[in-house]
């Protein structure tokens, strides 16, 4: 019988699979974000504000959503001349800041963080959420900012000399990851019913980090892959109780070894 | 007592150094960022609080302890985790993942050892305290000192002129071009492993007699903030590790004093992005490119 | 004069690659840029395609000064380039690294990417279409869903000037195409060349083979050690004493004579 505690683990997978998705974004542009979690408070603080003011769900995480997004633009906008492993950097210690002003931050609680929240999230619309970014995604990578995308990453020189407005497509895409991510963030809100700063900390950004790269980076069904993982692992883990983080930890690194170009394969292009 | 604040904060910043410029090395050798280089730290901590435990000795005695199970465990991770994924290949992201996993593992294994709580560190050195002019230091405090310039000389000396100093500079200036000059780039890294954390086990060491509790966790924190004192003194740079380290230590003793103490936390990043819009290549501008 | 070349300085540390190197490019003209290695033709073609910025001097384009101009935007002024090392991106398909070259072209603004999630996508059509266009132009129908990986060396050059032309550019700028091309393969890329043409496209290449230079020029200009020596067409500069010195000065075993 599909018991509660299943609901709550589904929900939470699609969560992380909403998230997953907020990263995959910016690095199919090449950015590699270590701070999705920022974004993902952001919009839980947000979205959990509004409805405790009594603003309809749907509103309130698109809201959360919208002020992550601006967010992004925030943070992304000095990633845009830094390579990547500066931007990672970078991000991650948006992602610190982040946490400490919301653990500093009173109107939303500060350190003892934030709770009450109205129990509003439910399976079906997590799973239309995921449904519609994979849509979105799906179709971003057969129109022109997909392939902006791809082709800064690949080579950013002749996708300018090609016309693609580099800092536009960057900000864009790190926008739309922060926005997915903050939306992760309203639904996360809703179904934990208490939240604070320490729950978006740098785990939760290199967990999401997980998802992507353990699927594989170059499959829009990597990051859904990876999360499905890292989610349900530690759950069938329990058998092993005391020591999942250790037979967790120590199948991260098998993996890398294993499949470093994460466990699905790119996708592979017709040939004539 | 801003002196005193100052002197303050150089002790604190000297761990900070003292980790940063464990990231900084074996990032200039392998490009990677070493996330499980806060745990390193961490192991490091509790292997000297064995040593003063178990065996009764001193803090000398701690720091040998922290010194070597570090370097012990930085290598192995390097033979375990790193390595084999270097032969398959040149992903970029694989190694990351590799040292989140390894992070984990080790946070469990001594939370199972340790507990999860905050275990304390004895204060193994008189807390006698000394008037130097204007500023009142404890022994421990110099102590922790002296040992990091101590660390941070002796570091200086081997990468200047021991063999295998050079040759860590030569890998991190290229690691293709030092093979090719018939280093044995192999036995580089696992050197710069090994030299890093043991600088990583020598801060754990430290900090644990400095606040007299250590617990499975303090890594991350450390480890979060090593990685901006690594940005901003410049990647690769060693000096820009401990001037960076050295600067944020007095930043946040002085956020402290003077301001919201719970904001402490926020100046390691807020210095990183301001280090990063004006001066992407950090405080002391070497080697690795930071613009595109 | 549809591009001016204005005393182009460009200096690498010491090292002047281009010193005071000025030009002109009529339009609808096909104009060779020659010169023995080292010259100095690939810095000048990167100031002119905006990818590098000169040290001093001013390049005009329809009389506009884009000096220091960043590649896209001298993309949508209406000039296009390919790449000497082929640069394709691999994760695209074959159509799809054409349609990159759309892009400047296409309709912008995040309002316009918005309507086009939602289907608005006769933008994108126009692109496809125009890009399968040139594909058949430069003789690759039928490669469209290819990985750029499995094409020739040849094939993958057809592609970087589909590429470029894509964007309906006023002028085109050829970085030695023809590296690697035996006679045949010479021969159609010279008919291409002209095919272009047909339009009003002006067409300034730096190239090495000097019968296709010879056989396909307006109009040549001779660049040494940074500095023009040289302008005319071709019947000229063959005969030319200071061309020839400066390739036999070189080192260079080149046939100026076809």
């Amino acid at each position: 019988m599909w018991s509660s505690y299943w609901d709550s683990v589904a929900v939470f997978l699609g969560i992380n699979v909403l998230m997953g998705i907020s990263l995959y974004v910016p690095m199919t542009a090449g950015l590699i974000s270590l701070g999705q979690g920022a974004f993902m408070a952001i919009g839980a603080y947000v979205c959990a504000l509004l409805t405790k003011a009594n603003v309809p769900f749907l509103p309130a995480l698109l809201a959360g959503g919208a002020v992550a997004a601006v967010a992004g633009l925030v943070a992304g906008a000095p990633a845009l001349r830094i390579r990547g492993i500066y931007v990672m950097i970078l991000t991650l210690g948006f992602g610190e800041i982040v946490r400490v002003f919301f653990l500093n931050f009173e109107p939303t609680g500060g350190a003892s963080g934030m709770g009450g929240i109205r129990p509003l999230t439910e399976l079906w619309q997590v799973v239309l959420a995921c449904l519609i970014a994979y849509a979105v995604a799906w179709r971003m990578r057969h129109l022109r900012l997909g392939r902006a995308m791809i082709a800064i990453h690949e080579d950013d020189l002749v996708a300018e000399a090609m016309g693609i407005n580099l800092t536009r497509t960057k900000l864009v895409s790190f926008s739309l990851g922060a926005l997915v991510a903050g939306v992760a963030g309203g639904f996360y809100a809703h179904q934990a019913l208490f939240i604070d700063a320490n729950q978006f900390d740098f785990s939760r950004s290199a967990i999401t980090f997980l998802y992507v790269v353990l699927g594989g980076v170059a499959n829009p069904f990597g990051s859904l892959v990876g999360a499905a993982i890292v989610t349900l692992l530690p759950e069938l883990l329990r058998v092993v109780q005391d020591w999942r983080m250790t037979v967790f930890g120590t199948i991260l690194v098998l993996i890398a070894i294993w499949r470093p170009d994460g466990l699905l394969p790119a996708p592979r292009l017709r040939r004539s | 007592m801003l002196a005193q604040q100052l002197a303050n904060g150089v002790m604190l910043g000297s761990t900070y150094a003292l980790v940063a410029i464990g990231y900084t090395l074996i990032f200039g050798v392998l490009r990677l960022l070493h996330l499980a280089h806060g745990e390193v730290f961490m192991v490091g901590a509790f292997a000297g609080l064995q040593v003063v435990l178990w065996w009764q000795f001193g803090p000398m005695a701690a720091l040998i302890g922290g010194l070597i199970s570090s370097a012990a465990l930085g290598m192995l991770l390097e033979l375990v985790a790193f390595r084999p994924i270097r032969k398959r290949g040149n992903s970029h992201l694989a190694p990351i993942v590799s040292t989140i996993g390894a992070g984990l593992v080790l946070q469990e294994l001594m939370t199972k050892l340790f507990g999860a709580e905050q275990t304390p560190f004895p204060s193994a050195i008189s807390h006698v305290v000394y008037h130097l002019g204007v500023i009142s230091v404890t022994g421990s405090q110099l102590f922790i000192l002296s040992v990091a310039i101590v660390s941070m000389i002796a570091l200086h000396l081997f990468v200047t002129y021991t063999r295998y100093g050079m040759a860590m500079r030569a890998t991190s200036e290229n690691l293709q071009v030092a093979a090719v000059l018939g280093i044995n780039v192999n036995m580089v890294i696992l050197v710069t492993f090994g030299v890093a954390s043991a600088l990583g086990g020598i801060a754990g060491v430290l900090v644990g007699l400095n606040f007299n509790a250590i617990s499975p966790f303090m890594g991350v924190e450390m480890g979060i903030k090593g990685m901006a004192v690594m940005l901003i003194g410049g990647l690769g740079s060693i000096y820009g590790a401990m001037v960076g380290g050295l600067l944020l230590g007095v930043m946040e003793v002085l956020s402290v004093a003077y301001l919201e103490s719970s904001l402490r936390d926020g100046f390691a990043f807020g210095l990183m992005i301001i280090i990063l819009i004006f001066r992407p290549r950090g405080l002391f501008q070497t080697g690795i490119r930071a613009e595109r | 004069m549809l591009l001016h070349v204005d005393r182009i300085t460009r200096r690498f540390g010491g090292y002047a690659a281009l010193n005071d190197a000025s030009c002109e490019v009529a339009e609808g003209l096909v104009h060779a840029l020659i010169g023995p290695n080292g010259a100095g033709k690939t810095t000048l073609f990167n100031v002119i395609s905006g990818v590098l910025r000169p040290t001093s001097g001013r390049v005009r384009f329809q009389g506009v000064d884009y000096t220091g101009s960043r590649p896209d935007k001298v993309l949508t002024m209406g000039i296009a380039r390919n790449f000497q090392h082929v640069r394709l991106v691999r994760g695209l398909s074959v159509l799809e690294n054409v349609m990159i070259g759309a892009h400047a072209r296409i309709g912008r603004g995040l309002l316009g990417n918005a309507a086009e999630f939602l289907g608005f996508a006769v933008a994108e059509k126009a692109a496809r279409e125009k890009a399968r266009e040139m594909l058949d132009f430069v003789g690759m129908a039928g490669k469209a869903e290819m990985q750029p990986d499995n094409l020739t060396l040849v094939d993958q050059r057809r592609l970087e000037i589909a590429r470029a032309l894509v964007s309906d550019p006023r002028l085109l700028l050829l970085d030695e195409p023809a590296a690697g091309m035996n006679a045949a393969e010479l021969n159609e890329l010279s008919a291409l060349i002209r095919r272009t043409q047909v339009n009003g496209l002006t067409v300034l290449l730096v190239e090495h083979h000097m019968r296709l230079v010879m056989s396909v020029s307006d109009q040549i200009t001779v660049l040494s050690a940074g500095t023009i020596i040289a302008g005319g067409p071709p019947q000229v500069i063959q005969r030319d004493p200071t061309v020839i010195a400066a390739y036999l000065g070189n080192g260079d075993e080149l046939a100026l004579h076809s």
